[in-house]
C-alpha cells in the first residue's frame, strides 16, 4: 500500500473498511504532509489539527462499535477558506476578516460533518474568490506544486494545490466565474462547478450571489463525485437552493459509459489565444471519447465571446453590493476609531486598508456599473447579454448532450507575470465564465501535459441544469482512456 | 467615455474606501482599460433581450412562520471590533458642533 497521504479517497474508505488503516492513521498522515510541504506550497491558512484528530479518533470509535457509516466516514478534507466553520478563523483570504471566528458553520461544511469526514483546514484563495492564481490572497500567494514557480490557479489556488500536494485527498470549493475548474485545470487534478442551487450557498462568504457555486475538488472523478453527493441538495437556508435530488454522480462516475453520447466541441472556444499544447492535449481527448463511442459535433455558441465582459459587469456589481456588509461595525477589522472620526471616515478607512487592489478595482468598478446614469448602458446590457448566453446553451443542448472545450486557455503561468494586468488575468476565465452566467453545472479533468511546457491541460465539460452526472460520465471515460491514477505530487 | 481620477475619486467615496494618490492614479488607468473592453456589451444585445438578473427563474422562498433559536447575542457580539452594554458600540454618527 502507498504512504496514507498518496491513496484517493476511494482508496482511503476501502483501507478504513479492512481495517488496514485508521481515521486517524490517515489524519495524521496528511498533517504530517502539511507540516513537510505546506512551507512551501502554502495551501492552507489554518490547520485544525486537534480537532480533526479529536474528530477522525470519534470516527474510528463509531466504526469499531459497528454503526453504519457513510462512504467518505473518517476520509480528511479540506475546506477553501470562504466557507465558514465555527471554531475556526474564516478569513476569505483578506485582511479586514483577519481574526474573525464565525459562530456558526456553512452547510456544505457541516454535511461533509454529517458524513463524517475530518476536517483539515482552511485553504489559501483570492482575496473574496477575486482573482485567478491566489496571489490575491491578502496572506501571501500558494504555489503551484507542480511547479512551485508557478500559479495555482484562483480563487481556489489553495484547495487545488492541498489536492495535488497529497496534503488532503478531497476539498472543498466554490466556483463564481470558474475558481474551481481553473484551479483543477492548472494543477492536473479535478474540479466540479455544480448547477446553480445544486449545493447550498448558506455560510459561504459572498462574492455575486447569482453566480457564486459551492462543489468538489478531488485527485479522481470517482472521489469528486463521492463528495458532490454528499455536499449537495436542497438546503432551506439558502432560498435559491433547488428542491430535487442531487444527480446521481457516483454512479456515473463509476460507469464512465460514453457510447452514443452526443458531445459538441465548442467552436469559439478555441484558436487565437489558446496554447498549442492545450488545444493538442484537449483534441487528443475528444478523439479518445470517439474512441469509446461518443458522438462528435462541432457547436456555435456565437455570443459566448461577449461572457467576459458581461461577467466583469454582474460579478463586480454584485460584488459591490455584497461587501458592503464589510464595515467595520459588527465583525472584522476597525481602523481609525479615535474618538474624533465619523463612521463614514472609519469605514472608510477600515476598507482603504483591509480590502487589497483587485477588491478596491472591482468594488469601484461594480459602483460605477450600478451608478444612475450608467446602469443601464453597462448593468443593464450586461444582463442582455446573460440572456444571449443563456439561449447559446439551449440551443445547443438541443442538439448534444454535453459540451466540451479546454478549461483555461493556457497552462499554469509563473507568479507575478500577470498582477499588473487585470485583462489578461481575467482572460484565464474566458471558458468557464458562460456556466457561471447561465447556472447549469461543468467540471475540469486532467487532460495530460502541454508538450512545449510539461505543464497540466483541463478538459472542460458542461452538461445541462441538473444533468451533472454526465459530467463525471465524460470524466471517468477520460480516465479510464488517459490513464489519471490519483497520485499526489 | 474615459474616467478621470476625479470620477474614481468619487466612486470609491461613494463605495466608502479610502484611496492613497498612488491608487488612486493607477486605478483610473486600470479602470479605464477594463472599461473599454466590456462595453461591448451595450451593441450586443437590443431593446426586445430580456435581461437575465438571475440564471434560475425562483419564486420568493418562504418557511413556516415559527420561532426558532438564533445565534445568542453573546457569540454575535464576540466578533466585533468593539461593543458596549450588549450592543455593537460605533463610532459617532452625527458631526458635533
Amino acid at each position: 500500500m502507498a504512504a496514507l497521504h498518496e491513496l484517493t479517497a476511494t482508496q482511503l474508505a476501502e483501507a478504513f473498511r479492512s481495517g488496514e488503516a485508521s481515521s486517524v492513521e490517515a489524519t495524521q498522515a496528511c498533517l504530517d504532509r502539511i507540516a513537510a510541504v505546506d512551507g512551501a506550497i502554502h495551501a492552507f491558512l489554518h490547520v485544525d489539527a486537534d480537532r480533526a484528530l479529536a474528530t477522525a479518533a470519534a470516527v474510528d470509535r463509531r466504526r469499531a462499535a459497528g454503526e453504519p457509516l457513510g462512504p467518505l466516514a473518517g476520509v480528511p478534507i479540506a475546506v477553501k477558506d470562504a466557507f465558514t466553520y465555527e471554531g475556526a478563523p474564516t478569513t476569505c483570504g483578506s485582511r479586514i476578516l483577519e481574526g474573525w471566528i464565525p459562530p456558526y458553520t456553512a452547510t456544505v461544511v457541516q454535511r461533509v460533518l454529517d458524513a463524517g469526514m475530518v476536517v483539515l483546514g482552511k485553504t489559501n484563495m483570492d482575496e473574496f474568490a477575486m482573482g485567478s492564481s491566489t496571489e490575491n490572497s491578502g496572506f501571501g500567494p500558494t504555489r503551484n506544486p507542480v511547479d512551485p514557480e508557478r500559479i495555482p490557479g484562483g480563487s481556489g489556488g489553495g484547495s487545488a494545490a492541498a489536492v495535488a500536494a497529497g496534503e488532503a485527498p478531497l476539498a472543498l470549493g466554490s466556483d463564481t466565474g470558474g475558481s474551481i475548474r481553473q484551479p483543477a485545470a492548472v494543477t492536473g487534478t479535478v474540479g466540479a462547478k455544480p448547477t446553480y442551487g445544486g449545493t447550498s450557498r448558506y455560510g459561504l462568504v459572498a462574492m455575486a450571489s447569482s453566480l457564486d457555486q459551492p462543489g468538489p475538488c478531488g485527485r479522481t472523478v470517482l472521489d469528486t463525485a463521492l463528495l458532490h453527493a454528499v455536499i449537495g441538495g436542497h438546503d432551506e437556508r439558502d432560498s435559491t437552493s433547488i428542491d430535487a435530488p442531487v444527480p446521481p454522480v457516483v454512479e456515473a462516475a463509476q460507469s464512465g459509459d460514453v457510447r452514443g453520447l452526443r458531445i459538441g466541441v465548442v467552436r469559439e472556444l478555441g484558436g487565437e489565444g489558446y496554447a498549442p499544447g492545450v488545444e493538442q492535449r484537449f483534441h487528443e481527448a475528444v478523439e479518445r471519447l470517439r474512441g469509446e463511442g461518443a458522438e462528435l459535433h462541432e457547436v456555435s455558441c456565437p455570443h459566448f465571446g461577449l461572457a467576459l465582459a458581461a461577467y466583469y459587469l454582474i460579478m463586480p456589481s454584485e460584488a459591490s453590493s455584497n461587501l458592503a456588509r464589510f464595515d467595520s461595525i459588527r465583525y472584522g477589522l476597525r481602523v481609525g476609531d479615535d474618538g474624533a472620526n465619523s463612521v463614514e471616515q472609519v469605514m472608510r478607512l477600515t476598507r482603504g486598508q483591509g480590502f487589497g487592489a483587485e477588491v478596491k478595482r472591482r468594488v469601484i468598478l461594480g459602483t460605477y456599473a450600478l451608478s444612475s446614469g450608467y446602469y443601464e448602458a453597462y448593468y443593464g446590457s450586461a444582463q442582455k447579454v446573460r440572456t444571449l448566453i443563456g439561449e447559446d446553451f439551449a440551443r445547443a443542448f438541443e442538439a448534444v448532450d454535453v459540451l466540451v472545450s479546454p478549461t483555461c486557455p493556457t497552462t499554469a503561468w509563473k507568479l507575478g507575470e500577470r498582477v499588473d494586468d487585470p485583462l489578461a488575468m481575467y482572460k484565464a476565465d474566458l471558458c468557464t465564465i458562460p456556466v457561471n452566467l447561465a447556472g447549469n453545472c461543468a467540471a475540469s479533468f486532467p487532460a495530460g501535459l502541454a508538450p512545449e511546457d510539461g505543464l497540466p491541460v483541463g478538459f472542460q465539460v458542461i452538461a445541462p441544469v441538473l444533468a451533472d452526472d454526465r459530467l463525471y460520465r465524460v470524466g471517468a471515460a477520460l480516465e479510464r482512456v488517459l490513464g489519471n491514477q490519483g497520485g499526489a505530487r | 467615455m474615459s474616467l478621470t481620477a476625479t470620477d474614481v475619486a468619487r466612486l470609491a467615496g461613494l463605495a466608502r474606501i479610502e484611496l492613497t494618490d498612488a491608487e488612486l492614479e493607477k486605478l483610473t488607468g486600470q479602470l479605464d482599460v477594463i472599461l473599454d473592453s466590456v462595453a461591448v456589451v451595450q451593441a450586443a444585445a437590443g431593446d426586445d433581450v430580456v435581461p437575465t438578473s438571475h440564471a434560475l427563474d425562483l419564486a420568493n422562498v418562504f418557511r413556516a412562520d415559527e420561532v426558532t433559536p438564533s445565534l445568542a447575542s453573546a457569540a454575535v457580539l464576540a466578533a466585533a471590533p468593539a461593543q458596549e452594554d450588549g450592543r455593537f458600540r460605533v463610532p459617532h454618527i452625527l458631526e458635533e458642533d
